[in-house]
């Protein structure tokens, strides 16, 4: 019978003590989640105006977006946004995420802006996991690499354009860190490729 | 009283350097200054809540299950300051990561909840938290502080996502990032930083 007991008590220190936490991480959830997901909108809108380099528009960017499904250019495993910059109610620019799986670490998120003409305003790393000093000058906090893309278009560029300095292109890398900026490049061009051939899924 | 659990926990028994317990944290998130600090603090936190909490009831809980009811309460504890880092600086919480909410499996954390607050009143408990994680805060600062100036020139890189944008101009550049040494940023730098440091506290130990 002690033994019941003995079980008897552990259940019920443990339930109760379940129960304490469980109300005091419901109260806590409640009081954090909304500055949580006010920082999250805070912090996309600041990401997205970035990357849209002072292009005028006037609609609530956060709140205007299409479904983009998983496509082979933009490597994206699960639906992303592309949200839509428009002024009058005409498109200006769209900001399509894409993914270079081919990095040298790892999965490399990229964000670019593409003027409704099909040229890039601008592009940010989202995410990344290249080496410290090496690969990472990709990201717009340690080098300007990044703003290499700006102005650049299927149409004014050929294709060897799309290539590090390296492969007799006009991109400039550091030595040592090579395929993270192919990897980076690849997956802007195949961005903008996407755009050209999708360019409905915008319109409506 | 207290007087022990300063010695113990800034020097004679330091988590960091003593009983290397939390590792994991302490390798991974100091690449500098702002990263060490902000987790040691967090791991004060937790512990000081976490000692406090099973001081008071450490006569009822059953010697056979007080692992779980410990880790239960590490968790909740955790996931708390997890939300509250995520409310208040979200730079911060992309820094710091995953780390904060594996202060649940820190064994420094479970460790003091065993080896001390199970056994002690709760005044102690609360001190010997605060001292440990002080002791361990003190190590993720040195740890950071060099890994920062050796690996990428600069000192207080970050702070600004813990006290606000304007006061990005506390970040010092000592020298141009692009010189420093790769290696004292990657975790190798970490262990020989860390080697480094428990030498340091072995010699001044032996000349006592």
């Amino acid at each position: 019978m002690s033994e019941y007991k003995a079980i008897l008590k552990t259940i019920s220190i443990i339930s109760l003590l379940g129960l304490i936490f469980a109300i005091s991480l419901s109260i806590t959830f409640e009081k954090s989640n909304p500055i949580i997901e006010q920082n999250k909108i805070e912090f996309k809108t600041k990401l997205l105006n970035e990357v849209l380099n002072g292009l005028d528009y006037d609609n609530d960017l956060i709140g205007t977006y299409i479904h983009i499904k998983p496509n082979e250019l933009l490597k994206n495993k699960t639906e992303k946004y592309a949200y839509l910059a428009k002024k009058n109610n005409i498109l200006q620019a769209v900001l399509i995420e894409s993914i270079a799986p081919d990095g040298y670490s790892g999965e490399i998120n990229i964000l670019t802006a593409i003027r409704s003409d099909g040229e890039i305003i601008g592009t940010r790393i989202i995410d990344h996991k290249e080496t410290p000093g090496l690969g990472d000058y990709i990201d717009q906090k340690k080098s300007s690499w990044i703003s290499n893309f700006d102005g650049m278009s299927l149409n004014n560029r050929t294709d060897p354009d799309w290539r590090v300095k390296k492969d007799q292109g006009t991109f400039d890398y550091k030595a040592g860190a090579t395929i993270t900026p192919r990897a980076v490049i690849k997956s802007v061009k195949n961005t903008l490729l996407f755009y050209k051939e999708n360019r409905e899924l915008f319109n409506d | 009283m207290i007087k022990e659990q300063i010695q113990d926990g800034l020097w004679r028994q330091n988590a960091g350097l003593v009983q290397l317990l939390g590792l994991c944290p302490t390798l991974a998130v100091t690449v500098n200054i702002t990263n060490g600090f902000a987790l040691g603090v967090a791991t004060i936190f937790v512990m000081m809540l976490s000692n406090i909490s099973i001081s008071p009831i450490r006569n009822y809980v059953p010697e056979s299950a007080r692992v779980p009811i410990f880790i239960l309460v590490i968790a909740g504890l955790v996931t708390i300051v997890d939300l509250s880092i995520n409310a208040l600086s979200k730079p911060l919480y992309d820094a710091l990561g995953i780390f904060i909410p594996l202060i649940v499996t820190n064994c420094i954390v479970l460790a003091r909840v065993e080896a001390f607050a199970s056994k002690n009143s709760t005044l102690p408990s609360l001190y010997d938290g605060f001292f440990m994680g002080l002791g361990l805060t003190f190590v993720l600062i040195i740890l950071g502080a060099v890994r920062e100036i050796v690996g990428n020139g600069t000192l207080f890189q970050n702070l600004h996502f813990l006290i606000g944008e304007k006061y990005q101009f506390l970040t010092i550049q000592l020298f141009d990032s692009s010189d420093g040494f790769l290696l004292a940023a990657l975790p190798p730098g970490a262990f020989i930083a860390l080697s480094a440091l428990i030498v340091f506290l072995n010699l001044v130990n032996q000349k006592k």
